[in-house]
């Protein structure tokens, strides 16, 4: 397994003259499990697409193992290993489960634009196709089209076709908005089986699942870096509670 | 919108098997046509020519979601390639059946990199202008192409230096119909490749297509190309069929009928091309001679009802009733 | 010389046409983002009502024009609420489909109506016969064209950039939820801006009817102009395509005149050298 260390240094994102994001300095090492939390509109999607490369910085710099990655588009940024989930859920909605992910398994391994053999039997990423649905706990549903799927699995599937992508680094986006919480733990088993190696960076309101997952924990507020460090570091911080104070009912009290 | 299935109704282990032993007989039934309707060969042969002309189309519209309303510019380039090269007396069959191939394939190659890197109403003007420009070119070109009078002298040798193209039709039902189940099992098998799945996504949703790293151009440009292939391959068919090749062979009108057929079977559906061209055709040539405002009349009213209840086409509403009944047995 | 100046003013009358035709198409096409093949059905009915309100009732040519301008929009109006809005949202497919649809029964009712012929138009004495125009004798009917078109031009510029009406309207082609959200009622919107677009089409159809023949074939025959105008022009704007019309209006009668031999090639090579080149149209060009 390969391994990639995910940095920003500097970077800057205004739309027009509002500016949203400001001088963030950021590193995600190999193997990290890191949260990204912050009050809403604080500009934690904006800083995911700034990684992804869906928006470019106005002024600053991405780096992936020191490499300047500012430039490149998404789809050059995801072969290199950054894989991330949507906030808004992005699938095939007229395609079946199994269909949606062989898409994301036939693309990274290089077999998609081979025009003669079934799909069905290329069987080594049909097999990796139903282990990762096996993984996200959708197999009973494979046959069924995405659109047909309750929200909360859907959101499972995003997780499947960004893992499908063999990502060195993983953003999920939320991926637990619209689970039920007595039903979030199974985004937690799925993120507890992801190979050691990935950097996983969760965003998400559910405290309750960022400080069971997080190793580390960046609090962004209003565009910039407010406070890192361990997730008993955090919960203990005054300045943190303070920014939260209007929040409370995300439970980080109840967390800590 | 409704979750009838594009890719087709996922069926149980058992009746694959039976679908499997079923496959031959519509092709069977087909084949032993000139026994019991003598006569018709002339027009079975036109519906098998038009349902590979359909199933290239499928491919743009109801796989890769192309809507192109200049899909007979592709026809007509195969149907002149293979005409002509008679007139200049290369008159093997399956030769200048291949070269109609390879003249659409890049004509194909060339209006479709040029055209799909736009979307929408832009590639729908372009689709329509690429036809419109190269009608306007046979019109012109009539030291080529005859112009309105049609090709004169197009003339085919035999078929293997056996089969000669008989006067009622019978070796040019037989090749087409061969023809026919080639291009089928050659689209079948391309719409389950990994690269058929592929343009379904692109279709589906084109912006995370290209988030899982998904050449779009590339991917669209190929398919372009194969279908354009297959247009002009149903092109040399009509020429050597009919041994003439006119001007409506390259027309926007033979571009909107195509696309209506394959509409009124069920696009993307592999088979809706086989259930929409016959029924069309079999229409036309019963109603249109009687009284061609009557057949525009019917056709269009059919049209508005098919987009405004019934989307899928035939095909659609069999799956539906199939899904009601099924659900029925289910409750039972 | 003299040539140089006839093909500029053919160019310039036909390309009036094309535009008054087209324009309401790229207005309604913008507007509520939809794919309508079926504008030339009422620049064609236009044409009808007023060759008939002319040749078997005796109404005069201005008033024919007027009548069939408003009986077309109340149709275009009517249709718009019957048929067209459920087309909002659906697939460019179900839309091309639509609107051939529609192309198909109304081509074949003028069939059944007027038969299978081109109407001619019987113009009045005061559009007969030449005029003398800087020192050219010019043809009296497509002078007036000229100046009418003008006329209609002004009132629509002045109508989309000055009044309420049009500053919806651009608006609501802008961004339709802030539309909404500011309280535009864009359904009444969509109804009347199809219902001006179509009675523009109509007039287009009944003064221009000299210059393209009114039989059942027209919205198929003459679609392709239509569309060409909008796509070149760019969506959702009534300037552009003024230009677009005018430029294809000029190169096509300039292409005919100096080389009859390529006839429309050189129309169609234009229109997809542009379309590559500024797939939003001129707009495009001008935005950047």
């Amino acid at each position: 397994m390969e391994t990639a260390t995910l940095e920003t240094r500097g970077l800057n994102k205004s739309f027009g003259s509002v500016p949203v994001i400001t001088d963030v300095d950021f590193v995600l090492r190999p193997g990290e499990r890191r949260a990204l939390i912050g009050p809403n509109g604080a500009g934690k999607t904006t800083f995911v697409n700034l990684l992804t490369g869906n928006l470019r910085p106005t002024s600053g710099r991405v780096l992936l193992d020191d490499h300047d990655i500012t430039e490149l588009d998404e789809a050059r940024r995801i072969r290199q290993g950054i894989g991330r989930t949507f906030q808004i859920t992005s699938l095939f909605p007229m395609l079946t489960v199994r269909e949606n992910v062989f898409l994301a398994v036939s693309e990274c391994e290089g077999i998609a634009g081979n025009l003669f053999r079934s799909a069905l039997r290329h069987r080594p990423q049909i097999e990796r196709t139903d282990e990762l649905i096996r993984r996200v706990g959708l197999s009973d549903v494979a046959n069924t089209h995405a659109q047909l799927l309750p929200y909360g699995r859907q959101r499972l599937l995003e997780i499947a076709i960004a893992l499908a992508l063999r990502p060195k680094i993983l953003l999920l986006d939320e991926p637990a908005a619209g689970i039920p919480t007595a039903d979030s733990h199974v985004v937690l088993d799925i993120l507890a089986t992801l190979p050691k190696d990935i950097a996983v960076l969760l965003i998400d309101h559910d405290m309750d699942l960022v400080f069971r997952f997080a190793q580390q924990i960046t609090v962004m507020v209003q565009g910039s870096i407010f406070a890192q460090g361990s997730p008993r570091e955090i919960a203990a911080d005054p300045r943190v509670r303070e920014v939260y104070l209007g929040d409370s009912k995300h439970g980080l009290a109840a967390a800590s | 919108m409704t979750a009838v299935s594009t890719s087709g109704p996922a069926y149980p282990a058992a009746s694959s098997q039976l679908r499997r032993l079923a496959l031959p007989l519509p092709w069977l039934a087909t084949a032993a046509l000139p026994l019991f309707l003598p006569g018709y060969e002339p027009l079975a042969t036109q519906i098998l020519v038009m349902i590979v002309f359909a199933l290239s189309l499928d491919l743009l519209v109801g796989y890769a979601g192309i809507v192109t309303l200049g899909h007979a510019g592709l026809f007509g380039m195969g149907a002149y390639t293979a005409g002509i090269l008679s007139v200049y007396g290369i008159t093997d069959p399956l030769l200048t059946a291949g070269c109609a191939m390879l003249v659409a394939a890049a004509t194909g190659l060339v209006f479709g990199w040029a055209m799909l890197r736009t979307k929408d109403l832009t590639l729908l003007m372009l689709t329509m202008a690429s036809a419109f420009l190269l009608y306007e070119i046979a019109n012109k070109a009539t030291w080529l192409t005859g112009g309105e009078d049609g090709l004169q002298g197009v003339n085919f040798s035999s078929l293997f230096g056996t089969f000669a193209f008989d006067f009622r039709g019978i070796t040019a039902f037989y090749y087409s119909l061969a023809v026919l189940f080639v291009v089928f099992l050659a689209v079948r098998a391309l719409i389950a490749s990994p690269f058929g799945w592929s343009l379904r996504g692109i279709r589906e949703n084109s912006a995370r297509m290209a988030a899982i790293g998904c050449p779009i151009l590339k991917r669209r440009v190929i398919v372009y190309v194969i279908s354009a292939a297959l247009a002009g391959l149903a092109g040399a068919l009509q020429a050597q069929a009919t041994q003439f090749v006119a001007l409506y062979s390259l027309s926007f009108e033979l571009s909107g009928n195509i696309l209506i057929m394959l509409i009124l079977g069920g696009s993307g559906r592999l088979y809706g091309a086989f259930i929409g061209v016959p029924a069309f055709m079999f229409a036309q040539d019963l109603l249109a001679k009687q009284d061609p405002a009557n057949w525009f009349l019917g056709l269009g009213i059919i049209l508005i009802v098919l987009v405004m209840l019934a989307p899928g086409g035939i095909l659609g509403i069999a799956e539906r009733v199939m899904a009601a009944i099924r659900r029925r047995r289910g409750a039972a | 010389m003299t040539t140089a100046i006839t093909i500029l003013f053919f160019g310039i009358a036909y390309g009036m046409i094309l535009y008054l035709i087209s324009v309401g198409l790229s207005v309604t096409m913008g507007l509520m983002n939809i794919v309508n093949l079926a504008h030339g059905v009422f620049a064609m009915l236009g044409g009808y009502i007023t060759v008939t309100l002319m040749n078997h009732l005796g109404v005069p040519f201005l008033l024919a024009l007027a009548a069939g301008c408003v009986l077309v929009a109340i149709l275009g109006f009517v249709l718009e609420r019957l048929l067209y809005r459920h087309l909002y949202g659906r697939s460019e497919l179900d839309q091309v489909l639509f609107s051939i649809g529609l192309i198909f029964v109304s081509a074949a009712l003028a069939r059944i109506a007027w038969g299978p012929l081109a109407q001619p138009i019987e113009l009045p004495d005061y559009l007969k016969g030449q005029v003398e125009f800087l020192g050219l004798e010019l043809p009296t009917y497509r002078l007036a064209l000229v100046g009418f078109g003008f006329a209609v031009i002004a009132g629509l510029w002045f109508g989309f950039d000055r009044t309420l009406f049009g500053a919806r309207i651009r608006a609501t082609v802008n961004n339709r939820e802030m539309a909404q959200s500011v309280g535009i009622d864009t359904d009444r919107l969509f109804a009347l801006a199809f219902a001006l677009g179509t009675g523009l089409a109509a007039l287009g159809g009944g003064l221009g009817a000299d210059v393209l023949a009114i039989a059942p074939t027209y919205p198929l025959q003459y679609i392709i102009y239509f569309l060409i105008v909008v796509a070149v022009g760019g969506l959702g704007d009534i300037k552009a395509p003024f230009l677009a019309a005018i430029l294809i209006g000029l190169a096509d009668t300039a292409c005919r005149y100096f080389l009859p031999e390529v006839g429309a090639i050189f129309i169609f090579a234009f229109v997809f050298v542009v379309l590559i080149w500024l797939p939003a149209g001129i707009m495009q060009w001008r935005r950047s």
